[in-house]
């Protein structure tokens, strides 16, 4: 069975040589940074926030924190895995802003009771995208991990649709490692669990369809 | 090896983080377990489907409006910054 690789892979030397002109001054070189990961931070954002009034605020601050903290930036991991930790961070406190009455924490208490594997699996469609159209395809996708705990949310969506690397991923979330590995693990099987009830071939074996 | 070894080890496997021979014990227990093959494969084809979503892209106009504002919003805080220092 194939391996799932990370999808992102930048180099480092350049991202650092922006970095450093843009610490010395030259607003053009951060405009590029901007440039290269404003896509990133809004999904990030509207991932952890749900909302796209929020996310475009998280964008903004977020650029603007590493802008005036650029100083204090080691250069002792990717500018991208700093500048993810700021973003989270603000999209964070506009959750906890917006939804006062659920405490909002990375460190959200992982289940640890062996009760995920389901006793008895439903096999997908051979081609389960293509059981629904665009529109519908989507609403599932995002109702479904928006029914996520912020925590596993916040892993998924930097691990497995950003393409962090584990450590990556530890380092902008101020996580350990094991801890990242766990709530992953709940998070792709909780989201494969919930797909499953859309996803899952028919009986009559029109799977196919 | 148990079902649940298998899940403990389901991340690791998925992202190819295995020695040889943990990841050989795990596919001769996918060889053999059928329901331990289906949640492997559907976790993969979850993964898979979320990479490739496109769930929230920023619209190319939304993205310029942005950009403007972070950058002009820069530039004043270097103005106050040199002002004050």
């Amino acid at each position: 069975m194939s391996t799932i690789q990370p999808n992102i892979e930048q180099p480092v030397s350049e991202e650092m040589q922006l970095v450093r002109r843009a610490k010395r001054g030259d607003d053009q070189a951060f405009e590029e940074l901007v440039r290269r990961y404003d896509r990133n931070v809004f999904r990030i954002a509207q991932h952890i926030t749900q909302n796209r009034e929020d996310a475009e605020d998280v964008v903004q601050e977020a650029f603007l924190k590493a802008y005036g903290n650029l100083a204090k930036f080691q250069e002792q991991s990717k500018f991208y895995t700093w500048l993810v930790r700021i973003a989270v961070n603000e999209a964070l406190m506009k959750l906890r802003r917006r939804k006062p009455e659920r405490t909002v924490s990375l460190d959200e208490d992982v289940k640890t009771e062996d009760d995920s594997l389901p006793r008895e699996v439903a096999d997908w469609s051979p081609n389960p995208e293509q059981m629904y159209n665009q529109a519908e395809l989507r609403d599932i996708l995002t109702r479904t991990i928006q029914g996520l705990p912020a925590g596993f949310r916040t892993v998924f969506v930097l691990r497995d649709v950003e393409g962090l690397s584990t450590e990556e991923t530890a380092d902008a979330l101020e996580l350990s490692i094991p801890a990242v590995k766990s709530r992953l693990l709940r998070a792709r099987l909780q989201l494969r669990d919930r797909l499953s009830r859309y996803f899952q071939k028919k009986a009559s074996g029109d799977g196919n369809q | 090896m148990k079902c649940s070894e298998f899940l403990n080890e389901l991340t690791n496997y998925l992202d190819g983080a295995l020695d040889d021979r943990t990841k050989s014990e795990l596919d001769d227990h996918l060889a053999w377990c059928h329901n331990c093959y289906v949640v492997c494969d559907t976790t993969r084809k979850t993964i898979e489907i979320y990479r490739g979503s496109e769930l929230y892209e920023l619209p190319e106009d939304l993205r310029t409006r942005l950009r403007s504002a972070i950058m002009s919003k820069c530039s004043a805080h270097k103005k106050s910054d040199s002002s004050s220092s």
